[in-house]
């Protein structure tokens, strides 16, 4: 076969035809000719490439350029320059209207940005994108027209709330570490963001590193802070980089160090990495880890407003609340608050993620309703089944029903109902998921996190986290869910921190909206979702199985017996319920029974 | 770059920066953009950005400015890859393995042609 080093299409269909394209077709063959580029070059014949209105038009590839509107006069031109120069003609060239995101549809409907305005707008490690989009102007008004005072106001006026999960108001927080008499003072940025499934902290990290910088260094000139510290998770490598560079970046530009901006105020920035405790975003385990000693929490008060960080007041935020500053400073606190609820302003990110057709990051205004972040901008329930319940706000949060969907998302709404704000991870579950499995893992979560310091979150989460692998092997017995519940509200109650006072939710959450799931696990030994192990059983269709042989090959323990072409079965003391079998039946031969 | 020192500075260090931006968006420029979060580098995009830099090289483009940007909250659609012709808008590529990028570098940003196949979720 010819090899040809370029194939011109030319369009035939009539409107072009009509345009000359078939002299279009012998000019270019007669050009190749005299060129001696006969072997090189295929012309060829095609239909319709999509502009016949401004034809004749020819499509050359490899490159994959659409020409129109060539005529038989141009043909010499065209052969020199494309096919023996290697330029591509502009004026002949079809100008496409380009596909834009608009006419695909927005990205995803309902969504506003405020922290996130930047991430995957600019570039994180370069300082001019940041500049570009009025960076550091924030900065340059707080120091230029407003008193530290003023700054507070207008944060208190903002109504923003803290982002880490607690809803403290921000404002305030920069007004007590005001307050207090006793210098140095230090900024903290809790960016340990550990909650599984939540990274929305690691977006703005990577992709806006500057905005949470400036935030900062606006709270430090409001608070009196000179020295600030970052506490960021190992586990986000490229956020340290990012992070890292862009602090240099910043002191390079004068916007961190001695006389910023030059005023003779002094801030400075340094980041810390965590080592992958959990407990370490509650924040006096974190700012005893930031002072290199073990990361676990004390007794408040004295909150670190009064004795934080080497025992200075400390005004601690995380990287969300900070990166609202300096929009909340450009904009006006009015801006802010006319977004959201009565009780809670502004926008939240979540990360929505489990059983939903668009999972990803979202901005979203407070006040929303679960409804809309799951139908509308998260796209639905994945493959058409039916939505069963969402957990929000992270391990220590809780499990809300269809009953909530309609619930609009503000900090008091969602503790009435049971669960919590968090830091913003959203796990939604549709009918295939069992609710006493969900509760077991985030137990097992928090169980393994406990730091063990006080004696309800070291033993009480283990105990209950025994008491509901017994209920999901089908070991429970009457009267285990009442003791359940009980142990759940003394560990609350009596725990040091939040993670122990947390801790019992997603059970507590389960037992009220999913008690007849418990029940039905204790009492009549079976899971109704058709998750847990111990009490489920597979089960071949003598009717469709046809016995291809194809389970029986891949089941690892060879539970699975039976002839050639004849129906299979399980035997059900061998099998150890892996589901392998239900996967590479191609009849849907096998079922799950319990 | 010394340090700012003063307001005026500062607005001046702004246009400067508007300035550069800008001239990324001037007609007959092409803003090749890689998300590069911890998302995009664990789906791929270190390859990726290879593969769209070594095809400028090879191919010997001029023109072409190619950025990294962070995660723009479609993780699962990482690599995630986006054109900009001058001042137009932006078309966001999804799953971009190295050969889509070639393709996209080929047929859209050298032939004016974005590849409909693989522009971000309808």
């Amino acid at each position: 076969m010819a090899f040809y080093r370029s194939h011109i299409l030319v369009c035939v269909d009539p409107e072009c035809l009509e345009k000359g394209a078939h002299e279009l077709i012998d000019a270019l063959q007669d050009e190749l000719v005299a060129q001696g580029l006969l072997k090189e070059i295929q012309v060829l014949e095609t239909s319709r490439i999509g502009s016949c209105a401004s034809g004749p038009e020819m499509m050359v590839y490899p490159e994959g350029v659409h020409y129109v509107g060539m005529s038989a006069d141009d043909v010499p031109f065209l052969v020199e320059e494309h096919f023996l120069k290697g330029r591509i003609i502009e004026k002949f060239r079809e100008v496409h209207k380009p596909v834009v995101d608009e006419e695909l549809g927005p990205l995803r409907p309902k969504e506003v940005r405020v922290v996130l305005r930047n991430c995957g707008e600019i570039d994180p490690m370069n300082i001019e994108d940041y500049l570009a989009v009025d960076g550091y102007q924030a900065l340059g008004k707080v120091i230029g027209e407003m008193t530290p005072e003023n700054v507070i106001d207008e944060m208190i006026r903002s109504g923003l709330r803290g982002r880490g999960g607690a809803g403290f108001p921000a404002g305030k927080k920069w007004a007590l570490t005001r307050q207090v008499q006793d210098n140095p003072k230090y900024m903290v940025c809790n960016a340990d963001e550990g909650d599984p499934g939540a990274f929305m902290n690691r977006r703005v990290l990577e992709g806006d590193p500057h905005s949470v910088i400036e935030g900062m260094i606006i709270g430090a000139y409001a608070v009196g802070a000179s020295y600030g510290y970052i506490y960021c998770r190992a586990e986000y490598p490229l956020a340290v980089e990012t992070l890292n560079l862009a602090i240099n970046q910043a002191r390079e530009f004068g916007f961190l160090g001695n006389n910023i901006l030059g005023t003779d105020f002094n801030f400075d920035l340094e980041v810390r990495v965590g080592a992958g405790a959990f407990v370490c975003g509650e924040e006096t385990a974190l700012m005893a880890s930031i002072m290199g000693q073990r990361g676990e929490p004390r007794p408040r008060p004295p909150f670190p407003s009064v004795k934080g960080v080497w025992g200075k007041p400390s005004n601690n935020n995380n990287v969300e609340t900070y990166a609202n500053v300096p929009q909340i400073i450009l904009k006006g606190a009015d801006w802010y608050a006319s977004m959201g609820t009565a009780r809670s302003k502004g926008t939240k990110t979540f990360a929505v993620g489990g059983n939903v057709a668009k999972p990803g990051l979202i901005e979203v205004p407070m006040g929303i309703t679960l409804r809309e972040i799951i139908f509308d901008v998260a796209g639905g329930i994945k493959d058409g089944k039916q939505y069963k319940a969402v957990q929000t706000g992270g391990p220590m949060g809780g499990c809300l029903t269809a009953e909530h969907l309609d619930l609009p998302l503000d900090y008091e709404a969602l503790a009435e109902a049971g669960s919590m704000m968090g830091s913003g991870g959203l796990v939604v579950m549709d009918e295939s998921s069992c609710m006493v499995d969900i509760a077991r893992f985030f137990m097992e979560f928090t169980q393994a996190e406990s730091c063990g310091k006080c004696t309800p979150c070291r033993i009480g989460t283990r105990r209950i986290l025994e008491m509901l692998k017994k209920i999901c092997d089908g070991k429970g017995k009457a009267g285990d869910i009442e003791k359940l519940e009980d142990l759940c509200h003394e560990v609350a109650k009596s725990s040091l921190c939040g993670l122990g006072q947390g801790a019992p939710n997603p059970v507590l959450s389960t037992l009220k909206h999913f008690r007849d799931e418990y029940e039905a696990h204790v009492f009549e030994k079976r899971c109704p979702a058709k998750v847990c192990r111990k009490l489920i059983r597979f089960e071949i269709q003598a009717s469709t199985c046809t016995g291809c042989t194809v389970c029986a090959r891949n089941c690892p323990v060879e539970a699975i017996g039976g002839e050639r072409r004849q129906a299979h079965h399980i035997d059900v003391n061998k099998c150890i319920r892996c589901g392998i079998c239900v996967q590479v039946c191609n009849f849907n031969a096998i079922s799950v029974e319990s | 770059m010394p340090a700012i020192k003063s307001l005026e500075e500062l607005k001046r260090v702004r246009e400067e920066a508007l300035a550069k931006k800008q001239m990324k968006a001037a007609p007959g420029n092409v803003q090749v953009i890689v998300a590069m979060g911890t998302c995009g580098i664990a789906a791929g995009a270190r390859d990726t950005m290879k593969s769209v830099l070594s095809y400028i090289e090879t191919q010997n483009l001029s023109g072409v400015t190619v950025t990294q940007t962070g995660c723009i909250g479609m993780c699962e659609q990482e690599p995630i890859l986006q054109v900009i012709f001058g001042d137009q808008a932006k078309v966001t590529y999804g799953k971009v393995n190295t050969e889509v990028a070639e393709q996209i570098m080929r047929q859209h940003v050298q032939g004016g042609m974005p590849l409909k196949d693989h522009v971000l979720p309808i």
